[in-house]
């Protein structure tokens, strides 16, 4: 379990965390979503140890995080945003080392690391260094890394980034699994079908402050059951509507043409993100907007 | 204390794959000075009574056992700024003792190995000298010092480059006025004893004295014991406060 107390954490001259609180039961998935910079990072490194927070209380499994420290860490496995691997050592190494650090003996350490190297189709590499690795296999190796000691909460941060959709998907089945085994995941993404396939409750952060937290059905439910995607003078425009009935009868007042799909995380997250949930919850409208701005497409005065 | 292990087998293993390289890094610096000034000076100058060369090879102990101790400090900024493996550790469940003996031990281990290395060549240029159990405590003692020093110099520096700065500034200094290539007696006294406040000094009298075969005086042992786990204190200490 993982329950945060008014977590606030300021930089000099930034506001990363605003008081943040919330609770992941034991054995739970929990994503954790925002855009680029809204305090995704700074949770995790202050739950795993790696920044001091400005203020408020954590614990992990009920032990808190500085008080108690040695033995939070002992239960949490890691995978961080940007690769850290001993390029100098081999997979092998680098994953014997890590299990050393959590005290493995040296039969678990070889069972384990055989096991996982192989789920994550990396047996054959095992005796490389990790400089001579493509990049998606690295992330593999962290994976790997830090499910070695079976930790009993597991935080993933952007873990699947720059992965291929087969292996990708692997670890998307390895996750459902260790949570099927009672671990505590907690997971960031900006691959937001990611997040509705994986997780059980999803929260949404902005600029330090969760704004919603909930099951990714009730959250998608709270703006609509159906989306239509119109492009209007090169812009996308999604409406959302409760039932197909009511989009359906929008589409025949209107012009030109639509798409109508049903409402993923994706549109939840833009529009809650966005703020521009109307006060029902039933139909909003957000502009996601793509257009590149003239300056990026002017190509001089002899351009086209 | 528990869980250095792993800090230290990781430093060996980085250091195994890049062995010969090292050694001959290692030997670089103390061929030269031999030649500089063991050769060069020649024969016939004599301190206290032995040939020059004699003087200059436990100095260049001593500078070379804590030219490596310190060079930890690379090894521990190239972890921390290029590849973020010191947050792995600050993961895991290993407390700052631990890390901050394992990454001591690992400098004490490079600097035996450097003396080795200076050892063999003072015996190939002819040089007998007393390699007693006095001689490798101070050795021992000395990189025990620089490393911690290392240590929490490489917490301190915000950067690679900050690092080779405290190099130019701390080491080579050290390494030329701690007694390493003339004696301090020659100096004006006041001059002495400012070099002899330098933490270099005592380590190149007492690794001097146990080399000429004397029994060291044990005044150099105590400053460096206490020197050396104060710093050691100072460097866990700083390891705490470097989290962000
Ligand atoms: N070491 C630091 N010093 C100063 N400011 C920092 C530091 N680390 C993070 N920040 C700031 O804290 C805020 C939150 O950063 P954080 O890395 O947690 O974002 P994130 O949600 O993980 O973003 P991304 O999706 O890009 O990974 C940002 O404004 C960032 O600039
Ligand atoms: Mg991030």
């Amino acid at each position: 379990m993982i329950e945060i107390v008014n977590l606030v954490k300021r930089y000099k001259t930034v506001k990363a965390l605003n008081g943040v609180s919330f609770r992941v039961e034991n054995g739970e998935m929990f994503a954790y979503l925002g855009p680029n910079g809204s305090g995704k990072t700074t949770t995790i490194r202050i739950l795993t140890g790696l920044t001091k927070p400005t203020a408020g209380d954590a614990y992990l499994n009920g032990c808190h995080f500085e008080r108690d420290s040695l033995k939070a860490k002992r239960q949490c496995g890691l995978v961080p945003q940007v690769i850290n691997l001993d390029m100098e050592l081999t997979v092998r190494e680098n994953l014997d080392l890590h299990g050393r650090l959590f005290q493995m003996t040296s039969e678990e350490r070889r069972a384990r690391t055989d096991a996982l190297l192989e789920y994550v189709e990396l047996d054959d590499q095992c005796d490389r260094l990790v400089n001579h690795l493509s990049g998606g296999m690295k992330r593999r190796v962290m994976v790997a890394r830090a499910l070695l000691h079976a930790p009993e909460i597991l935080f993933l941060d952007e873990p699947t980034v720059g992965l291929d959709p087969t292996i990708r998907r692997r670890i998307w089945s390895l996750l459902k699994k260790i949570q099927q085994a009672g671990t505590t995941i907690f997971l960031t993404t900006h691959y937001i079908e990611e997040a509705e396939f994986l997780a059980d409750r999803v929260a949404f952060l902005d600029f330090g402050n969760i704004v919603q937290l909930d099951t990714p059905d009730n959250l998608k439910a709270r703006i609509g059951e159906w989306a239509l995607d119109k492009m209007v003078d090169g812009h996308m425009h999604t409406q959302y509507f409760p039932s197909r009935e009511g989009a359906q009868a929008f589409i025949d007042q209107q012009q030109g043409s639509f798409s109508l799909r049903r409402v993923n995380l994706e549109d939840a997250f833009l529009t809650l993100t966005g703020k521009k949930v109307t006060a029902d919850g039933s139909v909003a409208q957000v502009s996601t907007d793509h257009e590149p701005t003239a300056a990026l497409l002017a190509t001089g005065p002899d351009g086209p | 204390m528990r869980g250095w292990f792993p800090i230290y087998l990781r430093e060996m293993l980085i250091l195994r794959r890049k062995l010969l390289r090292q050694i001959a890094s290692m030997s670089v610096s103390p061929i030269l000075y031999l030649i500089a000034f063991g050769l060069g000076m020649g024969s016939d100058i004599t301190i206290h009574g032995r040939s020059y060369l004699e003087f200059l090879i436990p100095g260049l102990v001593a500078m070379t056992s804590m030219v490596q101790a310190f060079a930890i400090a690379t090894e521990i900024n190239v972890a921390r700024f290029y590849w973020g493996i010191f947050e792995e550790f600050q993961a895991s469940p290993l407390s700052d003792p631990a890390y901050v003996t394992g990454e001591a031990l690992a400098g004490i281990t490079r600097a035996i190995l450097s003396v080795l290395v200076v050892i063999l060549i003072a015996f190939l240029s002819g040089v007998r000298l007393s390699y007693n159990l006095f001689f490798w405590l101070a050795v021992i003692l000395n990189s025990f010092l620089f490393a911690s020093l290392a240590i929490g110099l490489a917490m301190v520096v915000k950067s690679h480059a900050d690092q080779s700065l405290l190099t130019n500034f701390v080491i080579t200094p050290m390494a030329f006025l701690g007694g390493t290539f003339f004696p301090l007696d020659k100096m004006p006294i006041w001059v002495q004893s400012i070099l002899k406040l330098l933490p270099l000094t005592p380590a190149s009298e007492a690794i001097r004295a146990s080399a000429y075969g004397q029994t060291p005086p044990g005044f150099p042992y105590l400053i460096l014991t206490v020197l050396g786990c104060t710093l050691f204190g100072l460097a866990i200490k700083l390891v705490k406060k470097a989290r962000d």
